[in-house]
Formats: C-alpha cells, structure tokens, sequence
C-alpha cells in the first residue's frame, strides 16, 4: 500500500498548516467591512488573549474551536473535577481522567494535539480573580451551566468598563445548552444588550409549594422533593447532604418510594430522584458542538473582522437554536434595557410586583422566583431601614423578626428598596407596586 | 415507614455514561443507535463528516466506518482536531479513525483507505451500511450511485457542504419515514377530552363537585379543575340547548362564568384549583379533532392496503384509523396534567384517564391482530408498540424522503414537484434559498473542472489565488443559470427588482464561496457536524422530527434556514 502514497501537494512552510485558515483571512468577501479587515494579517487573531470560563460540555468544544481558528493564547477557568456522566459529550476526558480537575485535564489535551497553543488553565471560580486579570483579555466566552456565574461575570465586566479606556470593553461570548436546544450570544459590555438585560429569557423552574409536598403529593416528583427536603431534615438532619453519594441517593430514592406507596402514586425511580435532587439537564454532544462553534465563530469574526459580527451595536446580538422538531434558529437584536440594574442608568428603580397581603418571607421567595429578579439569597433595604439582611449571621437574626410583617406595614407603595445577593457584584433597586 | 422496599437496583456503568442522554432518547433509542452502522464518505477537508462522526460516538453508535483515500498533510492539522503530526504523510483515514475511537471504548471504528472509484465499483461496497454521510467536493457519479442505493436499500443518506463560512446538507430519507415517539411540546400534549366526556369520567366529576356550593372552604380549594369544568359545562349545556361553548364569544363567556364561581373571601383572594380552570377554558375546550397530518396518514395508500410485509407502522395506522372512524376521535392518550388536588382524588382522575386509554388500546389492539391474521403477518406486532402508538397518536409524524438534486456533468438540475416551491422561494427577502442555488453552482463548477487526478479529490472554484476572479464569474454564471432554469421548471418569471435582488444575493453567495477555495473553517464545520449529528441520532432512533429535507447555515449572518428540495 505505501508506494502509493505521495507527500501533500501544498507546500510546506511556516503557514502550511494553516492553508484553510489563510484563505479566509487573506481574501476579503461581499460581506467584509473594508475599514476593519486587513486581508494577511493573522495577528489580530494570534495575539488575541483569550478566556474560555467552563470547560465542561461547552468548554471542551470551545478549546478545540479556538486552537483551530488560529488562537494561541487562551485561558480556561472551572473550578469542577470530572464526573463519568461528562464523558458522553466532554470529548476531551477519558475513563482515567475522571476525578481530575476539567480545566487542567482539557488545557493539555488541547495543547498535546494542537501544537503551537498554548492554554493556561485555573482550577477554581471566577469570583476568586480580581478586575486586574480580567483586564488581561480581549474577549472572554463562556460555557457555563450556572445562570449565576454568568450573571457574576456579567456585572463584573460591566463594572470595568471605563469610558477612557477603550481597551477596559471585553467583549463576552455567551453560549448555553439544554438537550436540543440552546443560544449563542454576544455582548458589547454597556453598548448592547447584556445578560442582566436579558435574564427573563431563561425563567427559573416555579417551585412545587411545600404544603403540596408536605400533605397532598400527586407526582412521584413531589414525593422525591418531599424526601429531599422534608425527610431528610428530619432523619439525618446531620449529615450534610452529597448528591453525589450514591448512598445518600439511595437513601432519598427509597424514602421518595415508600411516601409514593403510601399515596398510590407510581413511576419514582432511581433516575428519577437523581434528575430531581440534582436538577439535572439533559446534554447531548451535537447541541453543544453547535452552540459552542457558533459562539467561536463569532470570537473568530470579532478578532479577525474577516466578517460581521453578531452584536454589532444595532444589529442582531443573539442566536437562539432549538433541534428537537425540525431545525430552527431565531437570530435577533435583543434591546438594552434602560432600567437593567446592571448596564442601566444607575438612578432608576425597576417596579416590582407585590400581591397585596405578601409577607416580607413571601417577597424574598418572589425574588427567587420572579424571572427578572432570580435572587436567591437576598438582603433588602429601604432609604430608611434594613427590612431583612442575609449576608451577616447577626444583622440576619436581628432582622428575622421582619419575615412574618406584612410588606404594606414595611414599605410606601411606589417605596424603593435597595436589593443584594453576595452572588452579585451589584445591586439591584426596585420600587415597591402593590397588587389591588 | 415499617417495611421499607427492597434494596435498590443502582444504575449500571452504563447508564451512568450515557444519563444525560438517556433522559432524552431513552434505553430504546441507546439501542438504536448501537445497531446502526455509518459510512463517511470524504475527499475534500472531510472536517464536517469527521465532526459529525465525534458526535455520534461520544453518545455510542455501534459502527463507523471512514472511506477515504487521501493522505494527511500540513493543511489537515490546522483544521481536523482527530490527526496529529506524527500522522503527516499517512492515511487520513486510518489515523482519524483511530482518534475518534479512543472518545468511547464501547464503539467499532473501521476504515477504507481504498480510492473511491475502485471500491464503489465493487457490488456489494455499500451492503453493511445502514445509514450513508457524503461530504463534498464529491464527483456527481458517485454521488448518484449514493442516491441510487439509498433509494433501493431505503437507507438514509445525507450530503454536506461546508464551505467556509456556509454549509449546506441534504437528507435523502426513505418515501415513507414514520414517527411514532415526535416528542411533543408538554404543553401541547394534555388531550381531557372535556367535551367528549366519557360516562367514568361524567361520574368523577359529578361525585367531585356534589354539593360544590356548600362545601368547606378547604374541600372547595381541592376540586381538581377537570371536574370543575365539566360540572360548568353541564350546567352551561342546560342553558344552552344541551350545546357546549362554541365559538371564542361562548368560551369567554363561559370562562367568566367559571372565574365567578371561585371564592375570593379567603386571605388568598382565590383559589388556584379554580385559577387552573379559568386558565385552561381556551386551551382545553376544544373537539378533540386530530391533525390534518394525522388524518393524512391514515389515508395513505400503505395504511389503506395492508399486506403481508406491511410495517407494522401502517397496521397500526389502519387500526387507529379505524377506531378513528367509527368514533370521531383519537384513543384516549391517558395522561393528566399536575393539578391542585388532594392526592386521592388526583390519583382517582388518573385511573380515570388511564383505564379509558386502556380500554381503547385494547380496542385498537383488537383491530391489529385482526388485521394481522387477514393479511397472513408471519410475526406478532408487539402489544407495548400498539400502546406507544396511541398515546402519540396525536403527534404521529410522517416524512415522505425523496431523492435531493444530484448535479449533473452535463444537463440540468432537475426540481420535480419542488419547482414551483423553491421557485417561490427565491425571491422571499431573508430565505436562504439562493444560497443553496450557489451550493449547487458550486457543485457544477466540481463537476465540470475535474482533471487534476489527485486521488479522486475534485478541483473547487477559488483553489488558486489567481483563479478568484475568473471561477467567482463562472460560479455565479452557473447559479444565475440554474436560477433561471428554476424559474423555467415553475413556470414563473420574476420582475425585474425581484432578477436583480437575486442576481446580487447569488453574487454575493458565489463570492464568498469561492473567497473560500475549499477551505474549511473549523467553526463551520462543528456547527455542521453538530447538526447533521443531531438528525442522524433522529432517524436512527425514529423519535423527535427530522428536518426535511434541507438545511443552510449562514456563519455571517449566523442563522438558518430549512426547505425540502
């Protein structure tokens, strides 16, 4: 077989392995804005620092796009270790990697098989870096499954932007995935549409109440929520809960299945009570090949000009894709919002909603639940008092005695109210509205 | 809490590596995919189908096979992340297949490294292969060969451009590609059958809603909805000539009715049950009347005739449509939504449903063995595929697959009954069919420029820097002309703001084709891969909607589009 054989017919030189890539970036196109593309130059995409933040599902994709479209530095944060669930999709683990931590394990797959990239990984969270690292970067991508982290980011980013300094706007590239379908986004820090902007498009899961769990289960769901947060409380309320130790899922598994029997209620499962107590969101390989590559893409256009751009100030700024019927993509601009608590106007307050006889406790579980807010762990001021302060153990307890008033006796209606969550490097103003 | 259950069965290794899968497609769809067997098929970059092949052996696939002769160099290291450098020189196939099988021990990988012409002439080339994925630049004839054994096997086989920063790809299903498990929406599959009640469930409501004035105001709060509506629309019915809500006016009105019965004299201000109600009064109130898509199917001419052979899809059509028939309805699905009730009486209205959809199945069932015996069916139709077909009945899906345009060397492309269609199509101000006309352009510039005898790999417009100019004029010569020759099939003519928009679009489509020269952008290709992935994992398992048949993804602008050719 090898004398038939012959070497390539592209020659070989410094740039060889990067033919593809060279026609792309040597050639302008119908669509290139001649003002921003230099047709040869592969600097602007070489020198480009670059952060990936996740190096799960999305994250492995993404490393292997950036080395690909000519990237050579980059940076990767996760602070997660590999899980075997992650191997149906996180191609860059194997069997023998599982336990190591993701940012390391990825950052040298990528580097052994593309030469010449170097990856810089950090095992840990983003909130342990400072705005000095961030600065670092021309653009960051993200691949995260956390509506929090991106949130964290998000404001962080903003935060930095200083107008003098055209070099403090990092450009942050957003993908998302859930089964088949998923988004891919971008944002102009301050200039477009940002995360905070846009946090009513992904709305929070609404809670089954606890009276349902507590006395009337109809769902093998509500039985597995009720041994997951009722009995476990009760039973082994000092041992501290691992949704990763299968004996602890056991555990909750025959609990959730004894409370099903007691109720007639069939179809709790195994795989189930994991789904339930560890919110589990199906993942599969192809939407995360498409949402991960269609964030690089717009990374590698960003860097090279060597086409527009999604989130050009003005035009569209997000993709979002679903593959479960047929195939379908809505590409659109979504707008800034003048009362976002993050790239806002810093003055305004956003009303908020309170149903009439709501208790100060009932407001915090609207906070958690309201998509606009999604606050899980709020503080809550007015001009005047601290209405209920979660981030100090004492000013918690003095606080407390607040839970059970009624929102009317605490706030005027049309009253503002600073809101923190220590998730947030912000805070958020609402303006009481009180439902008649 | 005495007697606990017995010990718990965990996950097995398996189950644990593919979870987040199986919650999607489920143990039988794992086990579709197991048995299914893929070949690519590449000459050009081949990222696109390498891509594709990494998604579908992380989740498993049984087998892949990779046919292709070219050996790997420089350019292929910069853009296919399965080759290293110490594979320069060697067969491509060969080392990416061998990179791609270390992703999941539990695959089979297998390759030819054998030039297209000679092993597709042997006979039996295509026989092991239950799916067929080709990658352009591929030369038409081998192409038609694809198509043609696609069409006699009743295989599927898929065609994919990516060409950097468009790709294009194309399903070729077999005529008649049924799916039973569509997964629908959970908002769209709740079927109460409030206004066709059956006398059980007649009988749940009227126990539920005995004495509804007079009841505690906790008993008052736990009436599941269904029962609400029903008891409402019984009295609405002796109002109203024994008619139920008609129109939008009468459901609204009805609606009010329902809102008013709800007591508001509680420190909520309401009652969900009834909040429920009111929220499900448009929604709900519907003649439980099926799809034109459904009724279609079983008016098809395989459902109308069974025979021996028939799948066991079309006997179980027939016998729905049967039952269809003779009572106006689908089978009960059985499932009911969550909803404020007492767990008893929520666990009452379920048996309700489900032995309603029983008793229909049982029904159905009866039909498919009676039909199974008339037709002298040498193998029994599985009862629990009878059950899955009629608690989707409602959602069935059924794809006619056709053969997608081949280009020729000579002659013209030809649209069929798609003329008309796609002709339309070419002047809509954001569809990307013109841009699928320059995949196409580009497919004839391929087969009208082969002479370069590189192991099979065709000559693309744009390969040299100085040719740009002259093949983006010849490529956009060929859309224009395979545009027109459109527009001719359909018998349509376009004005001339319509001509010259088309005439700029298939330009500027053309142009930045051919700026590629064949290159492949990474990025393009793993969008690609992924989708093209994702409607193979479809086809395999028959569950979820396949696209039919052709999808364009636009890198600049990022968006796509799907149209059948």
């Amino acid at each position: 077989m090898t004398e038939t054989l012959t070497q390539s017919a592209v020659p070989a030189g410094p740039r060889a392995r990067w033919t593809y890539l060279d026609k792309i970036l040597s050639r302008p196109g119908p669509f290139t804005d001649p003002d921003a593309f230099v047709p040869g130059t592969i600097e602007s995409v070489e020198r480009a620092k670059i952060l990936v933040i996740g190096a799960g599902g999305l994250g492995c994709e993404i490393l292997k796009n950036l080395a690909l479209s000519g990237f050579k530095d980059i940076h990767v944060i996760d602070m997660d270790t590999i899980d075997v669930s992650n191997l149906n999709r996180q191609f860059l683990f194997r069997a023998a990697d599982v336990g190591s931590y993701k940012a390391e394990v990825a950052a040298r797959f990528v580097e052994k098989r593309v030469k010449g990239v170097k990856i810089t990984p950090y095992c840990g969270k983003i909130q342990d870096k400072d705005e000095e690292y961030y600065m670092q970067f021309a653009m960051i991508v993200c691949g995260l499954d956390s509506i929090e982290a991106r949130r964290w980011i998000n404001a962080t980013l903003v935060g930095m932007v200083d107008g003098e300094n055209p070099d403090s706007l990092k450009p942050l590239i957003d993908g998302g995935t859930e089964g088949f379908k998923g988004q891919a986004r971008v944002i102009l820090p301050t200039m477009t549409s940002c995360i905070e902007c846009q946090l009513d498009m992904h709305a929070p899961r609404a809670a089954v109440p606890l009276c349902t769990l507590a006395t009337i289960p109809r769902q093998p769901q509500h039985c597995i929520e009720w041994a997951h947060i009722i009995a476990w409380e009760e039973h082994r309320k000092d041992i501290t809960l691992d949704t990763d130790d299968p004996e602890h899922i056991t555990w909750l598994y025959t609990q959730a299945l004894a409370r099903a029997q007691e109720f007639n209620i069939p179809g709790v499962t195994y795989a189930m009570t994991q789904g339930v107590v560890k919110n589990i969101i199906p993942a599969i390989a192809s939407t995360n090949a498409i949402v991960a590559a269609a964030c690089c893409n717009e990374a590698f256009k960003l860097s090279s000009n060597a086409n527009p751009f999604l989130g050009y100030p003005g035009t569209p700024n997000y993709m979002m894709y679903t593959g479960d019927e047929s195939v379908y993509t809505y590409t659109f601009e979504h707008q800034k919002k003048d009362d976002c608590p993050v790239c806002g106007a810093d003055t305004v307050a956003r009303p908020i909603e309170i149903p009439a006889n709501a208790t100060l406790r009932d407001f915090v579980d609207l906070l958690a639940e309201r998509p606009e807010a999604q606050l899980k762990k709020p503080s809550i001021r007015t001009g005047e008092k601290s209405l209920y302060i979660q981030s100090l153990a004492d000013l918690e307890r003095q606080t407390r005695g607040n839970l059970d008033k009624e929102m009317s006796d605490l706030v005027e209606e049309g009253e503002e109210m600073v809101v923190t969550d220590k998730a947030f490097p912000t805070q958020f103003k609402y303006k009481a509205v009180f439902s008649k | 809490m005495a007697d606990l259950p017995p010990p718990v069965q965990g996950p097995t290794a398996k189950e644990k590596k593919y979870d987040r899968q199986l919650r999607l497609w489920g143990a039988h769809g794992q086990i579709a995919l197991e048995n299914a067997h893929i070949l690519l098929v590449i000459s050009g970059p081949g990222v696109v189908g390498v891509e594709t092949l990494k998604n579908l052996v992380l989740p498993g696939i049984g087998n892949f096979t990779i046919q292709d002769s070219t050996v790997v160099s420089e350019a292929d290291l910069g853009v296919n992340f399965f080759l290293e450098e110490e594979h320069l020189g060697g067969y491509r196939a060969e080392h990416t297949c061998n990179l791609l099988k270390e992703l999941n021990p539990d695959v089979n990988g297998n390759f030819i490294t054998e030039p297209i012409d000679t092993w597709l002439s042997n006979p039996d080339a295509l026989a092991p292969y239950t799916l067929i994925l080709a990658t352009a630049p591929i030369k038409s004839e081998y192409l038609s060969k694809l198509s043609v054994h696609a069409n006699t096997a009743l295989i599927p086989l898929f065609y994919v451009h990516s060409i950097g920063f468009y790709s294009h790809f194309s399903v070729h299903l077999p005529p008649a590609f049924p799916v039973v498990d569509s997964h629908p929406s959970p908002e769209s599959i709740t079927d109460l059958r409030l206004l066709k009640p059956w006398p059980e469930l007649i009988e749940y409501a009227t126990q539920k809603t005995m004495n509804l004035e007079g009841m505690s105001a906790d008993d008052h709060g736990h009436v599941p909805f269904v029962a609400i509506l029903l008891y409402h629309l019984e009295q609405w019915k002796k109002e109203h000539n024994g008619q139920v809500p008609q129109n939008y006016k009468d459901k609204t009105a009805f609606r009010d009715i329902v809102s008013k019965a709800a007591r508001a004299n509680n420190p909520e201000g309401g009652e969900e049950n009834f909040d429920e109600a009111v929220a499900a009064v448009l929604k709900s109130l519907n003649p439980p009347e099926p799809s034109s898509t459904v009724k279609d199917i079983f008016k098809a001419p395989e459902s109308l005739l069974i025979r021996q052979d028939s799948p066991s899809f079309w006997v179980i059509a027939n016998a729905i449509g049967l039952f269809y028939t003779k009572y106006g309805v689908l089978p009960v699905p059985g499932s009911v939504p969550d909803m404020k009730a007492r767990s008893a009486d929520y666990i009452e209205l379920q048996n309700v449903y489900k032995s309603k959809a029983r008793k229909d199945l049982a029904e159905v069932l009866d039909s498919v063995r009676f039909l199974e015996r008339n037709a002298n069916r040498s193998t029994t139709i599985k009862e629990k595929d009878v059950e899955t077909f009629c608690k989707n009945a409602a959602h069935i899906k059924l794809v006619r697959g056709r053969p997608f345009p081949v280009v020729p060397t000579e002659g013209e492309v030809k649209w069929g009954d798609r003329a008309k269609a796609m002709a339309q199509k070419l002047t809509f101000p954001d569809d990307l069919v013109p841009l699928y006309i320059a995949f196409l352009a580009w497919d004839k510039f391929v087969a009208t420029h082969d002479q370069d005898a590189l192991l099979g790999a065709p000559k693309v417009p744009g390969a040299s820097e100085s040719d740009i100019e002259s093949d983006t004029e010849k490529v956009k010569g060929m859309a224009l002309h395979i545009a027109t020759q459109l527009t001719k099939e359909a018998s349509i003519s376009l004005d001339d703001e319509d001509s010259s928009a088309l005439g700029q679009q298939l330009e500027e489509f053309s142009g930045e084709l051919v700026r590629a020269g064949g290159a492949e952008l990474h990025n393009i290709s793993a969008v690609t891969g992924g989708t093209v992935s994702q409607e193979i994992i479809k086809v395999i398992t028959e569950q979820y909607v396949p696209v039919d048949n052709t999808c364009i993804f636009d890198g600049v602008k990022s968006k796509m589009a799907v149209f059948r050719v």
